[in-house]
C-alpha cells in the first residue's frame, strides 16, 4: 500500500513539476544535474523502504529541472527491489542488504552502495527505557524477557514488533544485533519502516526496530551498551548495527539510470542522503 | 435484415460468445490450479517441511500449518459473529420491523457491500486495535478478536443479502398462506420462514465463510501476522492470505517463497470446497423455490 501511495504522490509531484517548469525554464540547474541535459524517458525505481525519502527527493529535483524525464519511486522491500530489477520490470532496484549469492547467480546485478544506515531499537516516546545491553535486547526479542520492568521500565507487558521476511532492515538487525538468534514467534510482523513507525508511535509498550534515518520524534531510539543510536555514532563506527544501502541494476545501467546513480553520488546527491538521515558514501 | 432472422442470428452469436466466455473462465480456474500445483512442487518435495507447525524461515523451518489454523479460525469466528446478526437483520427487513425502516436498513446493507476492505482494515488499525489493547491489558491489540470483529462486519452484507434473496424467493405464496391462517407477519417469519429455510441459511453461511477466508487486508493489518496458533482471542496470528502478502516479497530462490504456492493451493481448494457445498445446498430440490435463492 505504501508503495502505491508513494507512487501516486509522486505522480502528482511530477505533474506539478512538469507544468511548473515549462513556464520558467529559466533557472539554471545545479552543476550536479547537468549530466541529465538532453536525456529523456522514464526511470522506474522500487524496493527497500528505507531508500524512499532519498529517491523521492532526488527524483523531484531531477524532474523539476528536466520535465522530459519521468521518475517513479515505489517501495515493496529489499527482496522486491532485487527481484523486480532482476526480471527487468524496473530500472533500479533498491535493497538495504547486499545481493545474495543465489540471487546474483540468477540475475547478474550490478550493485551501487551509496549510504550507511543504522538500525536502531525503537520504543514509544513515553517509555522510560532508553538504554539496553545487547544481551537484554536479544532476550527481549527472543521472548525470554516479557515485561518492561525487567528492562528497567514500567510494569507492563512488552509488545514485540518485527519486520517481514523480505525486509533488509530485519536482515541486518537479526544478523548484527541478534547474532542470528531466535525471535519470538509471537512478535507482530509489519511490512515497512513506515508501518513500524506507525505501530510503535501508537503503542506505549511496543518494542521494535527500524532504520535510524527514518526515526523522528514520534518514537525514541534506544542506545545499546552505552552507545546512543544516532547518525554520528553510526558514522564513527561505535554503533555497530549498521548496513549499507544499495541501488542495483541488471547488467550495465541505461544512460538515464547511470546519470541517476552518479547524481546520488554527487555532492548534491550526498547532501540529500545526509538530509534524510543517512550517512552518504564517497562514490556509489 | 429481417427482425426474426436477425434475432436468431443475434441469439446464436450471443450463445457462442457466452459459451466462449464460460470456457475461458473455466480454463482460467483450471489453469490456476495446475499452475499452483506445479509451482508449489518444491514445497511438495519438502512436504514434510511445509506441513509442520514451525515457521522460522531463517532457521530452516517452513511450516505453514499455523497459518492454515489461523485462516480457518478467523473465518469461522467471523462467521459465528456475523451469522446471528445477519439473520436478525434479514428477519427485521422481512417482517419483524416496520416496513419503512426495513427499507432503510436494506439500503444500508447494500451500501456496505461497496466499502473496500482496506478502509475497514485501516480505520480499525487506528481505532479498534488501541482500544482492544487498552481494554484487555493483555496483548498488543493485534489479535484474533480485532480481526474477527472487523471481518464479521465485512461479511455481514453478503449473508444478509443471500438470506434476504432466499426468503424473497420463498415468496408470496407462503406469505398469503400464513396470512390466511391468521398468523401475524412477525410470527410467520420466526415460526414458518426461519424453520423452512435451513438450506438457504447454510448457503448464506458458506458464502460468508468463503468471503472471510479470502480476505487479505483485514488479516494483514489487524492480526499481527505472528506465525503461531493463537492461544487466546487476544493473541496475534497469521492467515494464509496475509502469509502470501508478506512472503511474496522475498527472493524467489528461497524455500520460503515456495511455501506461498502451497498456501495459495490450500486456499483455493478450501474456497472451491465451500463454493461446491454452497451450490449443492442451493440447487437441492426442496419444496420451496430454494433453487432461485442461490445467486451463483
Amino acid at each position: 500500500m505504501s508503495c502505491v501511495r508513494t507512487t501516486s504522490l509522486l505522480l502528482v509531484v511530477l505533474a506539478l513539476a512538469a507544468c511548473g517548469s515549462d513556464k520558467r525554464a529559466g533557472p539554471a540547474p545545479s552543476p550536479d544535474l547537468l549530466p541529465f541535459e538532453g536525456l529523456e524517458g522514464t526511470l522506474d525505481i522500487a524496493g527497500g523502504t528505507a531508500h524512499i525519502p532519498v529517491m523521492e527527493e532526488a527524483a523531484k529535483r531531477i524532474m523539476t529541472a528536466f520535465p522530459r524525464i519521468r521518475i517513479t519511486v515505489g517501495g515493496g522491500g529489499s527482496g522486491i527491489g532485487i527481484q523486480k530489477v532482476g526480471e527487468g520490470l524496473i530500472d533500479i532496484g533498491n535493497a538495504g542488504r547486499p545481493v545474495k549469492a543465489k540471487e546474483q547467480a540468477k540475475f547478474e546485478l550490478t550493485s551501487y552502495p551509496f549510504a550507511i544506515d543504522g538500525v536502531a531499537v525503537v520504543v514509544h516516546p513515553s517509555n522510560s527505557v532508553r538504554e539496553l545491553t545487547t544481551q537484554q535486547a536479544r532476550d527481549a526479542f527472543a521472548g525470554k524477557i516479557t515485561n518492561w520492568k525487567d528492562l528497567g521500565g514500567a510494569d507492563a507487558e512488552i509488545h514485540l514488533y518485527g519486520r517481514d521476511e523480505a525486509s533488509g532492515t530485519r536482515a541486518v538487525f537479526w544478523k548484527k544485533l541478534l547474532a542470528k538468534g531466535a525471535v519470538a514467534t509471537s512478535a507482530n510482523v509489519v511490512k515497512s519502516n513506515g508501518a513500524m513507525k506507525t505501530a510503535i508511535s501508537k503503542d506505549e509498550h511496543g518494542l521494535g526496530y527500524m532504520s535510524i534515518g527514518r526515526i523522528d520524534d514520534t518514537l525514541a531510539a534506544v542506545g545499546l551498551d552505552g552507545v546512543a543510536a544516532t547518525q554520528e555514532t553510526a558514522t564513527d563506527g561505535t554503533y555497530v548495527v549498521t548496513r549499507r544501502l544499495f541501488m542495483n541494476t541488471r547488467g550495465k545501467p541505461s544512460e538515464l539510470a547511470q546519470a541517476f546513480i552518479d547524481y546520488i553520488g554527487s555532492p548534491e546527491g550526498r547532501a540529500i542522503v545526509a538530509a534524510q538521515g543517512y550517512i552518504p558514501l564517497a562514490t556509489p | 435484415m429481417s427482425p426474426t432472422s436477425g434475432r436468431t442470428r443475434g441469439e446464436r452469436t450471443a450463445e457462442l460468445l457466452l459459451a466462449g466466455a464460460a470456457a475461458v473462465s473455466a480454463a482460467a480456474v483450471l489453469g490456476i490450479l495446475v499452475f499452483l500445483a506445479i509451482l508449489a512442487a518444491p514445497a511438495w518435495q519438502g512436504a514434510a517441511h511445509v506441513f509442520t507447525w514451525d515457521w522460522r524461515p531463517f532457521h530452516g523451518h517452513y511450516g505453514i500449518l499455523p497459518m492454515v489454523v489461523g485462516s480457518l479460525l478467523l473465518a469461522l469466528t467471523a462467521l459465528l459473529l456475523a451469522l446471528p446478526v445477519a439473520i436478525g437483520i434479514a428477519a427485521f427487513a422481512h417482517g419483524l420491523g416496520p416496513r419503512r425502516l426495513a427499507r432503510i436498513v436494506l439500503a444500508a446493507v447494500h451500501a456496505m457491500t461497496g466499502i473496500p476492505t482496506i478502509v475497514y482494515a485501516f480505520v480499525s488499525a487506528m481505532l479498534l486495535v488501541p482500544f482492544v489493547r487498552e481494554v484487555f491489558v493483555h496483548g498488543s491489540g493485534y489479535s484474533l478478536l480485532s480481526a474477527a470483529l472487523v471481518l464479521s462486519v465485512l461479511i455481514l452484507p453478503t449473508i444478509v443479502l443471500v438470506v434476504h434473496a432466499h426468503w424473497h424467493s420463498m415468496g408470496k405464496e407462503l406469505e398469503r398462506t400464513c396470512a390466511a391462517l391468521g398468523i401475524p407477519r412477525g410470527r410467520a417469519v420466526l415460526r414458518v420462514l426461519l424453520p423452512l429455510s435451513r438450506r438457504g441459511l447454510l448457503t448464506a453461511a458458506v458464502l460468508g465463510f468463503a468471503r472471510a477466508l479470502g480476505d487479505t487486508m483485514i488479516a494483514l493489518l489487524l492480526s499481527g501476522n505472528a506465525a503461531q496458533v493463537p492461544g487466546s482471542a487476544l493473541d496475534g496470528f497469521r492467515t494464509l492470505t496475509a502469509h502470501i502478502a508478506l512472503v511474496v516479497a522475498t527472493d524467489t530462490q528461497d524455500a520460503a517463497y515456495a511455501s506461498i504456492f502451497a498456501a495459495g493451493l490450500i486456499l483455493l481448494l478450501v474456497a472451491a470446497a465451500a463454493s461446491l457445498t454452497a451450490r449443492r445446498l442451493g440447487a437441492g430440490n426442496g419444496r420451496t423455490e430454494a433453487a432461485r435463492a442461490a445467486p451463483r
